[in-house]
């Protein structure tokens, strides 16, 4: 088997799934991330509805599998007349999944800022909106962070999920130099040293600066 | 017209009624102490004339601002009325400049060099001009605090607020503020304080207010209620904290 | 453009979908049960450094944490046979569950064990407890209790990250899912119904979970009267 293809060969092509693996984390995190500031912002708002309606939103992607969120933006969007690919289905689902989870982060980090200083700030006459912007968000964004770096290992590892519905990324790469090469025990070893190559330094780092900031407190 | 006018004010937590109908009249220069035992409803009370704590029932009017069962002009009050707190409550993303000219630039739109003036000049008056560009986490309790009576100063208030202000305090370190806090009332700041420095409230204080189960029970002239307690709950806590 | 709905294409399966509700909440409560129990014997060895166990755990914690899901069970389905190890798809699924949950438990119970105050250790030292008798009498059940809620939400992540477990012919109700929609071409009502379900059971294992921890994990025995 490995006269057809060499260990170089494999490696080639798994570097290429890996690729559009870091092409899809990216694009979940930083769509993801702005999607979740607009849902931190009406879970903290303070208005009713904008909470219940934010609240649920982040019940409903916590509450079920990925996997089934593909399943129906894949078929959904093919139903309203989208022409959707693999590619788009999975960036849109992870997208909205991430958001999810980010904003539900960071909503903690927001009340992990002390009580003491919203009343400092509110005895000042700060309104709402300068409270937040102010003090609030600027003590949030420091807690925030550790844990931020920490979730993008989490939107790595979910991306393999894409490979279910046909998009090609290392997974789906290494399934199909699975089947083709009859050494499932080599390759999907292969690729769990690759996804452990681009979370692990992830882990690390988000330990470090958790780390730090406690050290800082 | 006094400054600070209280009326029938009521005050709820749950099942909790920690302030059962509060009048109080405070007159622009008074230095008012307030006293009492834990759960008195004393800092409660003082949290009501900022607004921290809405109330249930009553009226209470600062400056000719009223403010009523709704949060009508919060805002306004707010910049007529400072807040010290136990806890200092500085910023801690900012430094001590920028704690204090925060308020002046968000909410009174003083331009930055003007408010980066006032700030100078009110640190100078709490003795810590030096510290400008420190963090707070790089200063004592003592200073952490002058610098939050220098934060409420800036904007200028009518009355100051403060709700034990030394209690989270070193006691090596209670007098700088005190100090500080002397120095406002004989310039003639209008004070209010929650306070257990009997022997600060009697020297400096030109009112004396006793709180008991939600209500003024006794108020006066400190160094006669101190010699001459009118009830005997007021001559309990005078004995049991002196 | 007018789509029709058509749910009762959907309920036509009902046996399957349940079946597959049962796999998925079987898998769920062994992966719950043997996880905890080796995130109880990892977490010990991690909090308390005992070499060289710590640093097998740890190697094991921080490569399931740093690999997905999918491709673990990829790896024990696909992987294991050409080792000479025969393995069927639930058994499969229902390792990968348990080996995924044991890495993410051991390390929520080790900072639940971390957690304990120092004195606590000292008194039960002082009373001349040993290691063993201390860790089960004295640190185990605080340490659960502090990281009960924590357990339970990583119960749940797991549940619903199973449902690729229908990659390998597992028959958990994602699989039911596919099955169904390939019978009646229903695939948006399909998914909608069993995404519903998931949503239940993740709200269901919760709730449970959540009793559990209270009657039984928190749990203070009933006061007696005198003494």
């Amino acid at each position: 088997m490995l006269t057809q293809f060499s260990i170089w060969a494999l490696l080639d092509s798994l570097a290429e799934g890996a690729k559009w693996t870091v092409a899809l984390s990216l694009i979940a995190f930083v769509c993801g991330g702005i999607a979740g500031l607009v849902v931190l912002f009406a879970r903290v708002s303070g208005k009713r509805a904008l909470t219940v309606l934010s609240k649920a939103y982040i019940e409903v992607f916590q509450g079920t599998p990925l996997l089934m969120q593909l399943f129906i933006i894949f078929f959904g969007l093919s139903m309203l007349g989208v022409d959707v690919s693999a590619w788009l289905a999975a960036a849109v689902g992870l997208t909205l999944f991430t958001s999810a989870y980010l904003a539900e982060i960071w909503r903690g980090c927001v009340e992990a800022v002390p009580k003491g200083q919203w009343e400092a700030s509110a005895s000042l006459a700060l309104n709402y909106r300068e409270q937040m912007r102010h003090v609030v968000l600027p003590q949030a964004l420091r807690i925030a962070i550790a844990p931020t770096v920490g979730f993008l290992v989490q939107v790595v590892k979910s991306t393999a999920v894409a490979s279910i519905i046909g998009f090609t990324e290392l997974t789906k790469t290494g399934s199909m130099l699975a089947n083709a090469t009859f050494q499932p025990f080599l390759i999907f070893g292969l690729v769990a040293i690759a996804y452990f190559l681009l979370c692990y330094p992830l882990s690390l780092y988000a330990r470090h600066l958790e780390t730090k900031y406690h050290a800082a407190r | 017209m006094p400054l600070v006018k209280l009326r029938g004010v009521h005050k709820t937590f749950g099942s909790n009624h920690v302030l059962k109908g509060i009048d109080l009249d405070v007159e622009a220069g008074d230095v008012v102490a307030l006293i009492g035992r834990s759960g008195s409803g004393k800092s409660t009370l003082l949290r009501t004339i900022n607004g921290l704590e809405s109330i249930d029932r009553g009226e209470l009017v600062v400056d000719g601002v009223a403010l009523d069962d709704g949060f009508g002009d919060l805002r306004t009050l707010r910049q007529k009325v400072g807040m010290v707190f136990q806890q200092f409550n500085l910023f801690p993303h900012l430094t001590v400049g920028e704690n204090v000219m925060l308020a002046l630039k968000v909410v009174k739109k003083t331009a930055h060099a003007e408010a980066g003036d006032i700030a100078k000049e009110m640190l100078l008056k709490v003795g810590l001009a030096e510290k400008f560009s420190a963090y707070p986490d790089q200063l004592s309790g003592g200073q952490q605090q002058r610098v939050a009576i220098a934060r409420a100063l800036a904007m200028r208030p009518r009355v100051l607020l403060c709700d034990e202000i030394t209690s989270a305090l070193d006691p090596e370190l209670v007098n700088e503020v005190l100090a500080v806090v002397r120095q406002l009332a004989e310039e003639g700041m209008t004070l209010i304080m929650v306070t257990h420095e009997m022997r600060f409230a009697r020297e400096v204080g030109n009112k004396l207010i006793f709180m008991h189960h939600g209500l003024i029970h006794e108020s006066g002239v400190p160094r006669q209620l101190f010699a001459e307690p009118g009830t005997p709950e007021l001559a309990n806590f005078i004995g049991a904290v002196s | 453009m007018a789509y029709q709905f058509d749910f009762l294409a959907v309920f036509d399966y009902g046996d399957m979908l349940l079946k597959g509700a049962a796999f998925t909440l079987a898998m769920t409560a062994v992966g719950a049960v043997v996880g905890t129990a080796i995130g109880i014997a990892g977490g010990m060895c991690r909090a308390w450094k005992l070499h060289p166990l710590d640093w097998l755990f740890g190697a094991y914690v921080e490569l399931i944490r740093n690999t997905p899901f999918l491709v673990q069970l990829l790896f024990i389905f696909f992987g294991l046979p050409s080792l000479g190890v025969q393995i069927s798809e639930w058994q499969a699924s229902f390792l990968a569950v348990v080996v995924n949950l044991g890495a993410y438990t051991t390390e929520i119970i080790r900072a639940g064990i971390q957690a304990t105050p120092r004195g606590q250790i000292e008194a039960a030292q002082s009373l001349a407890m040993g290691r063993l008798q201390i860790f089960f009498h004295v640190v185990l059940r605080p340490a659960l209790q502090k990281v009960w809620p924590a357990l339970s939400s990583q119960i749940v992540i797991v549940m619903l990250g199973s449902a690729v477990c229908s990659q390998i012919a597992a028959e958990d109700l994602t699989f039911a899912a596919n099955f169904i929609q390939s019978r009646n071409f229903r695939a948006f009502e399909t998914y909608l119904v069993v995404t519903a379900m998931y949503f239940a059971m993740a709200w269901m294992v919760r709730y449970a979970l959540n009793v559990f921890g209270r009657r039984v994990i928190v749990a203070r025995k009933p006061q007696t009267r005198g003494a």
